[in-house]
């Protein structure tokens, strides 16, 4: 974990607070509370989310295409054996009962008055029926409506999970790549010498090999040698003697390794003060040791006798 | 001087934040003017059940005299009250129905305030929220002083409550969040208001090996003291710290002191000690790392200010206005908002030394500056003789009539709570600005 920039008895909260907050800023992206990340749910997703996956407007139409539904209130009343014959006006009423056996002359209305009877009440039972699946109806839709809202309101903290990952993933990916140009113009850079009790080549062989390098200028890499049979690694002042190689100049170095292969191993040293060519490897007087990604590549690009020297 | 201190519980086993409050004050008021409490037979503040016999007793110096409460809550009732003035359209009478459910219901305390009120310089009230403070402020407006103890919750955008924030003669804040709160809802900028808060009797000399070896704890730990409860944020500090445990290689264990009413999870590096007497709560405090608050609502944190007085950092909520503006002001104290901050947070007080140390001296010097003893009694005294040299800011705003109660266009109370303004209360807001927000 990071120090703090806060070193003082004069400690100030919201100074460590902000700190606090930028660290884990820089951890895991945006950070957003819950109220912001409700309020992108409802309003912004179409800029985290694929629209054709989800719809902004979800909720919405969820709820437009569920309209409030209000079971008709169906009048039904009971039916009794006297309904038929009720009235509100007294003489009335007892006329009727004073005739209903006459009625019953012309025609039996018992079974009509029993088959309405039972239609009363099957009306009722369905009502209530439709009453309590009604209401069964309604917390399930609302079930749904929560989980939908859930499951939109996750699915944009998601969203911005992938979001940040995403932003992630391209930072290391930016970060690779530098590490990679870095460690091939180390590698670039790495200069050999010979040890003082080092065997030299011969003139000849120097010779037989020179001549297949490429023509430009004398190779920047033969300067540290010759230097160090002088025990003078850099030039006075601490300027490189060779200046920066160019892309060409490690197969060119290789050609020259090629050309020493037969001979005594030259003694090699990592030397890089006079070749540096990026700022940490020049502010300090040994190169860096290379990381694991670097071995391997040294160790894959030259031959077995590379190794050998350099020990 | 004489004093009346009205409060809805009193005594030595009632440790409520504002109960315990009322006592401290009446008790240290008492060395410096002749103190009465008055306050009801109630000891539990959910049924206001009347346990304790009417009269007149002495509690450590203090007159306490009791009146019978009228009648216990109903829950059912009041939370159907509750449930109207909060989430809906009511009237003035709906607010006052749910006052008079909420409780303590006693007419015979507000009756003898309105009596005896001239017997006193000053009757100090305590908790807007409750029957004897609504009644109480009005029966004796030229001499009340009301000490809030307001939360950002519900009830303060209640309507009937604004015009007794205007009436009183002043107002002993806890916290300037809490000032700028009652500021806005109720426009009472002219009436004589100071943040005072309130001191607590940290001994000298805690002995924090003792209570090591008392309940075999070693290694570091950070202090939970409190009520285990939902509403103090218990169940978030337990996922919070759990998930700290897996995301770091910390060795702070969770020691949590106080009654539970929370399943607490099986962890090996959460204890739960109980209850504990002052002498242990102090000890162990002395002990921890550091102080974690998890509520969201405090008007003032008494353990938080007892950890800085012992020279321990804090780890408060950020949700909670009033200890995010403490941290803040204090400048002992880191806030979360989120687990991430959370984790952060407290592995920086962990693993930096320094800044534990730093925090915790700074809360020292903040207590010893603003809630010593000597300030706070100093400030209730200022305030009494200010009060005394001046007359009151307005005239007592008179009761809505029969018609205007009924009249259902008070909005939700929760609506209003909405429009308030948030955050801590840094000096760079005015009330008058906050409202103009609102």
């Amino acid at each position: 974990m990071a120090d703090f920039n806060v070193r003082s008895d004069s400690v100030n909260v919201e100074q460590i607070m902000e700190q606090i907050r930028t660290r884990i800023r820089d951890k895991r992206g945006v950070d957003y509370t819950e109220e912001q990340i409700r309020e992108l749910a409802a309003v912004k997703l179409q800029k985290f989310l694929d629209p054709r996956g989800v719809r902004s407007d979800l909720l919405e139409q969820f709820r437009k295409t569920q309209p409030p539904y209000e079971p008709p209130q169906l009048p039904n009343y009971a039916f009794e054996d006297s309904t038929l014959f009720e009235s509100h006006r007294g003489p009335l009423r007892f006329i009727r009962r004073l005739l209903r056996p006459i009625l019953k002359l012309f025609f039996n209305p018992n079974p009509l008055i029993q088959a309405l009877n039972i239609q009363s009440r099957v009306n009722t039972t369905l009502a209530e029926r439709e009453a309590r699946l009604e209401a069964s109806r309604r917390s399930t839709e609302s079930l749904y409506y929560e989980l939908i809202h859930n499951l939109v309101v996750e699915t944009t903290r998601l969203g911005i999970e992938v979001k940040n990952l995403t932003m992630r993933l391209e930072s290391m990916s930016g970060r690779l790549e530098f590490s990679e140009r870095r460690a091939r113009a180390l590698e670039s850079a790495v200069v050999y010498k010979p040890a003082p009790g080092d065997i030299h080549l011969p003139a000849g062989r120097e010779q037989r090999q020179v001549p297949q390098a490429p023509p430009p200028s004398p190779s920047p890499s033969i300067q540290p040698s010759q230097h160090g049979q002088h025990g003078s690694p850099s030039a006075p002042g601490g300027q490189p003697q060779s200046g920066s190689e160019g892309p060409g100049q490690r197969s060119r170095r290789r050609r020259r390794r090629r050309g020493r292969r037969s001979g005594p191993p030259a003694a090699a040293v990592m030397g890089g003060g006079g070749e540096a060519q990026h700022p940490e490897s020049s502010a300090s007087p040994e190169p860096e040791p290379p990381d694991s990604s670097d071995a391997s590549d040294s160790s894959g690009s030259s031959d077995p006798s590379d190794g050998g020297s350099s020990e | 001087m004489k004093l009346a201190i009205v409060v809805q519980r009193y005594g030595p086993s009632i440790n409520g934040g504002a109960e315990l409050h009322a006592r401290y004050i009446a008790e240290r008021l008492a060395r410096h003017a002749t103190v009465d409490v008055l306050t009801t037979c109630a000891t539990d503040y959910i049924t206001w059940r009347n346990e304790l016999p009417a009269g007149v007793e002495q509690a450590n110096g203090v007159s306490v005299r009791r009146f019978k409460v009228k009648h216990e809550r109903d829950p059912e009732t009041f939370g159907r009250l509750q449930d109207r003035v909060f989430e809906q359209p009511h009237s003035i009478a709906d607010e006052l129905d749910w006052l008079d459910a909420e409780g303590p219901t006693s007419p015979a305390l507000v009756d003898y305030v309105s009596k005896h009120a001239g017997d006193y310089d000053f009757c100090v009230f305590f908790s807007y929220r409750y029957y004897h403070a609504y009644y109480g402020t009005q029966a004796a407006a030229d001499r009340a002083v009301l000490v809030p103890t307001a939360e950002r919750d519900e009830t303060i955008g209640l309507a009937i409550f604004p015009p007794i924030f205007r009436s009183v003669r002043g107002l002993m804040y806890n916290s300037p969040e809490e000032r700028l709160m009652i500021q806005t809802v109720s426009g009472n900028d002219d009436v004589p208001g100071v943040v005072v808060g309130v001191g607590s009797d940290v001994p000298a000399g805690p002995q924090p090996s003792r209570f090591r070896s008392k309940y075999n704890i070693r290694g570091p730990f950070a202090v939970y003291v409190g009520r285990i409860d939902e509403n103090k944020g218990c169940p978030e500090l337990f996922d919070f710290f759990q998930a700290y445990t897996k995301a770091t290689h910390g060795k702070l264990t969770l020691v949590l002191i106080g009654n539970s009413v929370l399943p607490i999870p099986k962890h090996p590096r959460i204890r739960h000690l109980g209850f504990l007497d002052d002498a242990d709560k102090f000890d162990a405090m002395a002990a921890a790392e550091l102080l974690i608050m998890p509520s969201y609502y405090e008007s003032l944190s008494m353990v938080a200010l007892e950890a800085w007085a012992l020279g321990k950092p804090v780890l408060a909520n950020a949700k909670c206005d009033v200890l995010k503006g403490q941290c803040i002001r204090s400048n002992a104290g880191l806030y979360y908002e989120s687990f991430a901050e959370f984790n952060e947070a407290l592995s920086a007080i962990e693993r930096h030394r320094w800044l534990s140390v730093s925090l915790g001296k700074n809360g020292r010097q903040f207590f010893r500056e603003h809630y010593d003893w000597s300030v706070i009694e100093r400030k209730y005294l200022e305030m009494f003789e200010r009060l005394k040299t001046s007359s009151a800011a307005r005239a007592p705003e008179t009761s809505p009539g029969w018609r205007d109660r009924r009249r259902e266009d008070v909005p939700p109370a929760r609506d209003v709570l909405q429009r308030l303004p948030k955050g801590p209360a840094l000096g760079r807001d005015s009330a008058q600005s906050a409202r103009r927000r609102a």
